[in-house]
């Protein structure tokens, strides 16, 4: 009974399940009240990011391994099973989570005047969709690690589609299938993983590396095809704009700020710490694709009529950066990559919920509506200017530091063998600048060209505490993130180190 | 004259309920028509004494009936499966048979005919008993689907039922003779010695490939599987809720120890052959599904690709020391399979008014407002049968393909997973219909009802995140017996 206690109380279950709570609260209220509703809902994501700031708190930066790990047998028959519940946090997903935990109440917080609909079971899939997002980035079970990832699916088709916009139906299932198509291919590798290594353990698979390098490229691609489609990388990008687009802006908070990572989490944790030859063979691939994917996303994101989409399209210029420093293989590329991720997180859930407030007040996100808003609404442009211009990487602002700092491994690459990759890259930083100032241009600059626009209100202050944690940590991050990087870094050397050895041993 | 070692007690649950299924049968008729329920609570007494008598029965491999019957985990827990879902069903048929005006008090015993059918299919050591057990379970069957005599749909259902049921019996009866002519028995253990002296011949092949075919037109595989569809949209839903489920489970029972046992030593020839029945069932029963408009022959078409998935585990078992994994994914995947199934039938019940009105896919609309319980509930039965987790239907599949990756049968999980993403399409259907449209009110379902729903729900639920201790129990009674 007092190993159970401890069990159930140890710091990253309760990060992990704490929203169950809520959950189990939520389903005794009646829905007709929706304000303790939203409350309770709220109060339990907030909750659930207190302790995910306790679980920082006994983090230790200088440990390279996994921290605060809980193992226990789960599914444990004879010889033919041995499964665990086995969560573990390491310098690599230690971001990630307090990105996650973070961005959930925040989300939810914003959709407080937005959801009049059956609140009570947005509140219930929210909060189920954190348990699976926090689960995502703990679980060091291959098994426990698939069932968190395909369970994030469902609270978030549930969220696109009952509160999504028009098309919402059409946007829902086409990410369910598409999703769910890569992720069975993962479930297979997974599989043959689990049976021919006779363990689903993340870290005994890892400190074995025996896997044959022909065998390797099999099990990178398979699990590639599930990380690839969620991040999204060109050119299986095309569900993301449709989700985007219909999911209500909470929902787009979350797919744009957490569910992407979990693509580009998945590739750092399992394609790069299990499969390292493999790692190195593909490289150049994926970076080529990568860089296609930032200039892809940055030109496809100009002419957009809809500002969702132009932010949509724009992610899958962002997620091109992470992708081209995970496979830099070095040091400072997956330092920035990571750092990238949870400023795209930051950067583009505000812009969505930026999105979200004008939509709110308006009902259209079409460019051709708006014009000199900045007049009528000073405080929302102030805030706006700010967001626009970290998500472009201005120097002194949070995306540059992860962008930068991407840029320089992938120029110092020797998995990538050329600083070709580097170059074209670089050219997407100056074409999200086109593309986000036109944007910002079109909706905020001039006198105010449609006067349905003249009277609308300037935040509130519900508003206000939505936007401000963001804007403090894109300038904290911009000005001062030697912390953020110190969290990671001996983790990330732990990885590259064994991303060489592996490729010494095949040249060996 | 020698008497061969009966063992009756070994066999005391399948003759208490022969018997009381005779019982019911004469205190039927001094039952009056209007208290027919009272023959239904009978018969939930009598499935829960059986239900006791199994559990309380001593954990040791036995034989009956001088070698024919055989007693042991495998063939326990599938009773457990086959007098649970004769419970469950006869629970939901309380108020079914009278909403729908065909209470009659034969229906019970039938039921309970088949049910011993079932039971003893999956004790079936012997060929000619698997013959018996087959026709004992199916001929209840038969008249059941003809219970709604009155109207044309239950006809055509119990007739092409009856036809192609004959049919297939005589498949299987001429492969037994078959296989008989090629290895002089009809015991499995003297079958497999037999084939272990002469190997292979085309006389025996030839009779494994219609008893396999016989079993095939039984559980509904593709290319045999044509009858599936009509049968379960005219069949009473109550009864289509049982065979859907029992017949199939008890198919898949009698297979396993068929091929595991009696005919292992030609593996090489069988298994590619079940292979290529996994994928036609898997590929055609997922494609045809898509286009159904009537919920009870989507349910039919998924159940035909269930079929197909059993198959693939089907396929591990025919390498020796892999056959006990094998069994066990069968089984728990029959369970998995027969939580979720008999939970969406429930609620098919629940939606269907007299004369097949409320059965079209579109029924199902706003359910989760109109009817939250029903709507939540339905949800993790269709997610259940898609194998998403947390559900016993994830861990079901990973089961089931885990036995066949464990072979070297890569390829075929690649093929099987690939068709589960087509199945999601119309699965996911149900769940936009039920949350995202606006529908009718429906009225609120009967308590025998909501207890079934609750109870496969929470079954489904509970399993599918800790499948251990059932796992656990799975490989602890079957270990050793193929």
């Amino acid at each position: 009974m007092y190993e159970f206690i401890l069990h159930i109380t140890s710091t990253l279950t309760v990060v992990t399940f704490f929203p169950l709570v809520g959950v189990f609260v939520l389903l005794l209220i009646n829905k007709e009240k929706k304000d303790l509703l939203r409350w309770v809902g709220v109060g339990t994501a907030l909750l659930t990011f207190v302790f995910s700031l306790v679980m920082l708190g006994q983090f230790d930066s200088q440990d390279a391994g996994m921290q605060l790990v809980v193992s226990e047998s789960w599914i444990q028959i004879g010889s033919n099973w041995s499964i665990d519940y086995h969560l573990g946090v390491d310098g690599l997903s230690v971001l990630l989570v307090l990105l996650a935990t973070l961005l959930t109440p925040i989300a939810m917080f914003a959709s407080w005047t937005a959801i009049e609909e059956r609140v009570k079971e947005y509140m219930i899939f929210f909060l189920l969709l954190e348990v699976g997002m926090t689960g995502v980035f703990l679980a060091l079970d291959l098994f426990l690690f698939y069932i968190f990832w395909e369970f994030t699916l469902v609270p978030m088709y549930f969220l696109i589609g009952i509160w999504g916009g028009e098309n919402r139906i059409y946007a829902s299932i086409k990410f369910f299938l598409y999703t769910m198509a890569g992720s069975i291919l993962m479930l297979v590798a997974v599989l043959w993983i689990g049976t021919v290594q006779g363990t689903f353990s993340y870290t005994a698979l890892a400190s074995m590396g025996n896997i044959p390098p022909g065998t390797q490229r099999w099990l990178f691609l398979a699990f590639a095809a599930a990380f690839a489609i969620k991040v999204p990388m060109w050119p299986l990008h095309s569900w993301l704009p449709d989700a985007h687009v219909e999911a209500p802006t909470a929902g787009s908070v979350i797919l744009a700020g957490v569910l992407l990572k979990l693509g580009t989490y998945g590739f750092l944790r399992f394609n790069l710490g299990l499969f390292p030859d493999a790692s190195h063979y593909f490289a150049p691939s994926i970076a080529f694709l990568a860089v296609v994917g930032i200039i892809y996303g940055a030109i496809v994101s100009y002419p957009q009529k809809d500002v969702k989409k132009l932010v949509a399209y724009s992610s899958v210029s962002h997620l091109g950066f992470v992708m081209l420093g995970l496979f830099a293989l070095n040091d400072r590329g997956i330092q920035g990559a990571i750092l990238q991720m949870v400023n795209h997180g930051i950067s583009t859930g505000a812009l969505f919920l930026i999105v979200g407030m004008i939509y709110e007040r308006r009902h259209t996100r079409s460019l051709d509506e708006f014009g000199g808003l900045w007049t009528v609404m000073p405080l929302y442009g102030s805030l706006t200017l700010i967001v626009v211009l970290s998500s472009m990487g201005l120097p002194g602002l949070n995306g540059f530091v992860g962008e930068f700092t991407i840029l320089l491994g992938a120029f110092g690459s020797e998995a990538l063998g050329s600083y070709y990759y580097s170059i074209v890259a670089a050219l997407g930083v100056i074409l999200a600048a086109i593309y986000m100032l036109w944007m910002f241009q079109k909706m905020f600059l001039g006198a105010v060209s449609n006067e349905k626009n003249a009277l609308l209100q300037d935040l509130n202050w519900r508003e206000i505490v939505v936007l401000v944690p963001l804007l403090i940590l894109i300038f904290w991050i911009g000005l001062y993130p030697s912390p953020f990087f110190n969290l990671m870094s001996a983790s990330v050397e732990q990885l590259t180190a064994a991303l060489d050895f592996g490729n010494t041993l095949v040249l060996q | 004259m020698i008497i061969p070692d009966l063992n009756l007690v070994a066999t005391l649950p399948l003759l208490f309920l022969s018997a009381w299924a005779c019982v019911l049968l004469i205190v039927g008729l001094w039952i009056s028509k209007d208290r027919t329920h009272v023959s239904g609570w009978l018969t939930c007494l009598g499935l829960i004494v059986t239900i006791v008598l199994v559990v309380s029965a001593p954990e040791v491999s036995q034989e009956a009936f001088g070698g024919m019957l055989a007693i042991d985990g495998f063939s326990n827990l599938l009773h457990l499966l086959f007098l649970g879902s004769g419970l469950l069903v006869t629970l939901l048929s309380l108020n079914y048979l009278k909403q729908h005006d065909i209470e009659r008090s034969e229906f019970y015993p039938l039921l309970l005919f088949s049910v011993v059918g079932m039971m003893s299919m999956a004790m079936a050591k012997d060929l000619i008993v698997v013959f018996l057990s087959l026709e004992l379970l199916s001929i209840p069957l038969y008249v059941l689907a003809g219970l709604a005599r009155t109207r044309t749909g239950s006809q055509e259902s119990a007739l092409k039922y009856f036809l192609l049921g004959a049919f297939a019996s005589a498949f299987q009866v001429y492969g037994i003779a078959l296989v008989y002519g090629a290895t002089q028995s009809t015991s499995l253990a003297s079958i497999t010695a037999s084939i272990a002296v002469h190997g292979s011949t085309p006389l025996l092949l030839s009779g494994i490939g219609l008893v396999l075919v016989g079993f095939c037109f039984k559980v509904g595989a593709v290319p045999f599987h044509m009858w599936t569809p009509d049968v379960y949209e005219g069949a009473p839903s109550i009864v289509t809720t049982f065979m859907s489920v029992g017949a199939k489970a008890a198919g898949f029972a009698a297979l396993v120890r068929v091929f595991f046992e009696g005919f292992e030593l030609v593996a090489v020839e069988w298994a590619p052959l079940m292979a290529i029945f996994a994928i036609l069932s898997t590929i055609v029963g997922n494609i045809t599904a898509i286009s159904q408009k009537s919920i009870k022959r989507l349910l039919a078409y998924s159940s035909i690709a269930h079929a197909g998935y059993l198959f693939v585990a089907i396929v591990a078992g025919g390498q020796g020391d892999f056959s006990d994994f094998a069994a066990s994914a069968v089984v728990f995947y029959l369970f998995a399979y027969a939580c979720a199934n008999i939970g969406a039938w429930a609620i098919v019940i629940a939606l269907e008014k007299t004369d097949d009105i409320g059965t079209a896919i579109g029924d199902f609309a706003g359910l989760a407002r109109s009817n939250p319980g029903l709507g939540v509930a339905m949800t993790i039965f269709v997610l259940s049968l898609t194998g998403l987790p947390p559900t016993m239907g994830f861990v079901a599949k990973f089961y089931v393909f885990r036995a066949a990756v464990n072979v070297g049968y890569t390829w075929l999980v690649i093929a099987s997973v690939a068709t589960v993403l087509i199945s999601a399409y119309y699965y996911l259907r149900i769940i936009v219909l039920m949350w995202m449209k606006d529908g009718n009110e429906i009225d609120s379902s009967p308590v025998p009802l909501n207890f079934v729903v609750v109870l496969a729900a929470v079954t489904t639920l509970l399993f599918g995140v800790l499948p251990g201790p059932v796992m656990g129990l799975l490989e602890k009674s079957i270990q050793g017996i193929f």
